[in-house]
């Protein structure tokens, strides 16, 4: 189907989409990739009344290291995100979750600005960022701010940020030595949306023991969710296989999933535990290099 | 402000196939249609409702692209290239050659698409494997051949455009 009428404003520079959000109230929307958005807006499930086209706005896409932080622009397209050479040599568990959304159309127009501010449950980006700690500027009118992946995705497709305030970029702190990152998912078979996913950063001492994990797992809740209890199993011990499958295998721990037309509660819980396992050790051996 | 003048339709200017358009389209038109109707360059196929065919799939400087997923207006200022503009003169792009060596067409209706993602693929990888070739068409759907002969098409063309 064709979209609802709507209007549409190409803005020139943050500041300029900034006062369009505030001039348009409610009606208006924020368009970069349009890959979430305009799918919506052809079957009628989102029909704004104005566009504001981010897409035009210089400056915003990019990948660079800024002190102890990889920054990366909120237009940054997913394909880029994938062969950017700085984000596959510090966070290749990024790279991993890049590759893996949608297909190669989609990685050409996607962006990970969008991907995080549209907060779909079922996307990637949102679980990895949740696992390597990153945070999330947001500006508004009066300033910036920076909110943490762990306050960040609130609920189903809603988002910490105001309906006034633009995502601009995406920081992810650089891993200590000795860190290893992965992604991996179970994708639906049909939509290549992940049906469960995980999401992984470990750090070990040379010894081969674990100083710190953050497990992240996707398509168990509204959002990314922590599991905190594979963590806490993974905490300050050699990071075997044993230790890690006993690790995994509370994954789900704490979680309420819902059962769904493809798959059931206990199926995503049980295969929540199955992609932890995957995700921790392509992480551990990352580390190992 | 009334709706006509503030659905209003907005002039852009498009380069497709090495040639300037310059048009005045409404905001929901997408980029498919512009091109179909607007341009009447109907090699880019509608084939679904739910940006998953890949039946529609044009260059958008330079990277493949679903154009059912994508306004006329956010193609304003970019270049643009369809299947109709991939062969030089009478020189079909090895790709197209590729897709008829190997029979990878039967009805047809998914191979612009089809010819217009591998390009992009073997572009930016010219040895791909047949897994690589598997992945990139994932955004690609055929309901005729079953695919095999597509990948094959793929790794003939790869094969010509190396030598």
């Amino acid at each position: 189907m064709f979209p609802a009428n709507f209007g549409y404003v190409a803005a020139r520079s943050v500041n300029e989409a900034l006062r369009l959000l505030v001039e348009h109230g409610d009606g208006a929307k924020l368009v970069a990739g349009g890959h979430s958005l305009i799918p919506a807006m052809k079957l009628r499930l989102a029909s704004p009344r104005t566009l504001i086209d981010l897409g035009t706005v210089p400056g915003l896409s990019g990948v660079k290291i800024e002190g102890n932080n990889l920054i990366i622009g909120a237009l940054t397209v997913h394909a880029d995100v994938a062969s950017s050479d700085l984000v596959r040599k510090h966070l290749p568990g990024l790279a991993d979750a890049a590759l893996v959304i949608g297909d190669m159309q989609v990685r050409n127009r996607g962006t990970i600005g969008g991907s995080v501010a549209h907060a779909d449950p079922a996307a990637d980006f949102p679980v990895i960022l949740t696992a390597l700690n990153a945070s999330f500027v947001a500006r508004s009118s009066s300033g910036s701010r920076s909110i943490a992946a762990d306050d960040f995705f609130t609920d189903f497709y809603t988002t910490a940020m105001t309906a006034n305030e633009i995502l601009t970029e995406i920081r992810i702190p650089l891993p200590l030595s000795g860190s290893g990152t992965a992604y991996v998912k179970l994708p639906h078979p049909a939509s290549g949306y992940a049906v469960v996913s995980a999401g992984v950063l470990v750090t070990r001492q040379s010894s081969g023991s674990c100083t710190s994990a953050r497990v992240a797992i996707g398509g168990l809740g509204s959002g990314p969710v922590r599991a905190v209890a594979a963590e806490a199993e993974l905490q300050g011990k050699p990071l075997t296989p044993q230790v890690i499958a006993a690790a995994a295998a509370k994954a789900a721990e704490n979680t309420n999933p819902m059962d769904d037309t493809y798959a059931d509660a206990e199926y995503k819980r049980h295969m929540a535990a199955v992609f932890a396992r995957r995700a921790i050790e392509k992480a551990v051996e990352r580390a190992a290099r | 402000m009334t709706a006509e003048a503030e659905f209003a339709a907005i002039p852009i200017s498009v380069t497709v196939n090495g040639v300037k358009h310059d048009a005045v389209v409404e905001p929901r038109t997408l980029l498919v249609y512009f091109l179909r109707d607007h341009l009447n360059l109907t090699g880019a196929h509608v084939g679904c409702d739910t940006s998953q065919c890949g039946a529609c799939t044009v260059h958008f400087n330079g990277r493949a692209v679903k154009s059912c997923t994508i306004l006329a207006l956010q193609a304003n200022g970019a270049e643009i290239k369809t299947i109709e503009g991939l062969a030089n003169g009478d020189a079909f792009h090895p790709v197209q050659e590729g897709f008829r060596e190997k029979h990878g067409v039967q009805c047809g209706f998914c191979t612009p698409g089809m010819i217009m993602t591998a390009v992009d693929l073997l572009e930016t990888n010219p040895n791909p494997t047949d897994d690589e070739i598997k992945h990139a068409f994932e955004g690609n759907l055929c309901r005729c051949t079953g695919y095999v002969n597509i990948v094959e098409s793929v790794k003939w063309a790869a094969d010509k455009m190396r030598r």
